[in-house]
């Protein structure tokens, strides 16, 4: 499974939204109804499916899902 | 009434003093009792005491100001479980002394361990709850908290930060249906406050409106009230249990 499949399943399971809400422009908390807290869940379920660590000044970007996918490839390649 | 068969529960300081009462009353209630202590004697006699009157604990041997350690074990527990429903921060110490001669490793020791470990422990088992949706905080003040202490400024300054980090983490976990709260005992008879001064003792005493001193048991049972859905409407409060010493 790709990186940005595997992105885009976490938030499905973790904002508890549907698959077809999570375009690449969407924004976790404006468009997908997060809250702070999710998007602290979000970073640290990327972290632990990833094995690695997001800094706080990275996770403050991670903004919207596309963001999510290119930090996430990028770290990992 | 309390509806805790089969909670898991994890108490710090757990084997002893105060933190055995809260270990024993969940344990017979239903609830399966995990107890994190530093003392393996202490620990391996509250699991078989327990036990042995036919209830269930378990007991580990942990630090609660290594924040690693405690992640770890959080996660250990939650694997082997599949949940973690209340914790009890209850693991202190007290290293008395007047502030102008208090050694600056007894400030940091009683802090640590009190404060920190507080923290630490929250830290570990919130992803759980969070996740869950679903869990109960309860960390172990002290009337020393509000009131202060002549010769216990670090004791009193991290008791008075765990009721203040109790209402915070209260309104950070609020929106997940996790309860937090704070109990502030006044003088409990324990092995704690066997180690304060005749003239302590007295003094407090002859201000303790129900004239005496609290037991163990009394804590406990105001520790099993916050854990039921008989307190679900309660959360970030600091419940004094001191036979009315302050009002």
């Amino acid at each position: 499974m790709n990186i940005e499949q595997k992105v885009k399943e976490i938030i499905v399971e973790e904002l508890g939204v549907e698959e077809s809400e999570v375009t690449n422009e969407a924004n976790f908390i404006e468009d997908l109804g997060a809250d702070s807290l999710d998007t602290v869940e979000l970073i640290m379920c990327f972290e632990e499916e990833f094995d690695i660590e997001i800094p706080d000044e990275e996770a403050e970007n991670l903004v919207t899902v596309a963001k999510a996918i290119e930090f996430l490839k990028s770290e990992l390649d | 009434m309390y509806n805790l068969e089969d909670k898991i529960v994890v108490v710090t300081g757990g084997a002893r003093g105060i933190g055995f009462s809260i270990t024993q009353k969940f344990a017979k209630q239903g609830a399966i009792s995990i107890i994190l202590d530093l003392d393996q004697d202490a620990i391996d006699k509250a699991v078989k005491e327990i036990d042995d009157a036919g209830y269930r604990a378990l007991g580990y041997n942990t630090d609660v100001t290594n924040n690693k350690a405690i992640k770890k074990l959080f996660n250990k527990i939650y694997d082997e479980f599949g949940k973690i429903d209340i914790l009890v921060n209850n693991a202190g110490i007290t290293k008395d002394g007047l502030l102008m001669k208090m050694k600056e490793e007894d400030w940091d020791k009683v802090i640590t361990v009190n404060l920190k470990g507080t923290y630490n422990c929250t830290q570990a088992i919130s992803r759980y709850l969070l996740k869950q949706r679903e869990g109960v905080i309860i960390n172990i003040a002290s009337i020393i908290g509000i009131m202060g202490n002549a010769g216990q400024a670090n004791y009193a300054a991290s008791k008075g930060g765990i009721i203040a980090l109790t209402k915070s983490t209260a309104k950070e976990f609020a929106a997940r249906n996790i309860r937090v709260n704070s109990i502030a005992p006044g003088f409990i008879k324990t092995k704690m406050t066997d180690k304060l001064s005749d003239e302590i003792i007295d003094s407090y005493s002859k201000a303790i409106p129900l004239s005496r001193m609290g037991l163990p048991e009394d804590v406990a049972n105001l520790c099993i009230f916050l854990a039921s859905d008989q307190s679900s409407y309660i959360t970030g409060q600091t419940i004094n249990i001191d036979g009315g010493l302050i009002m």
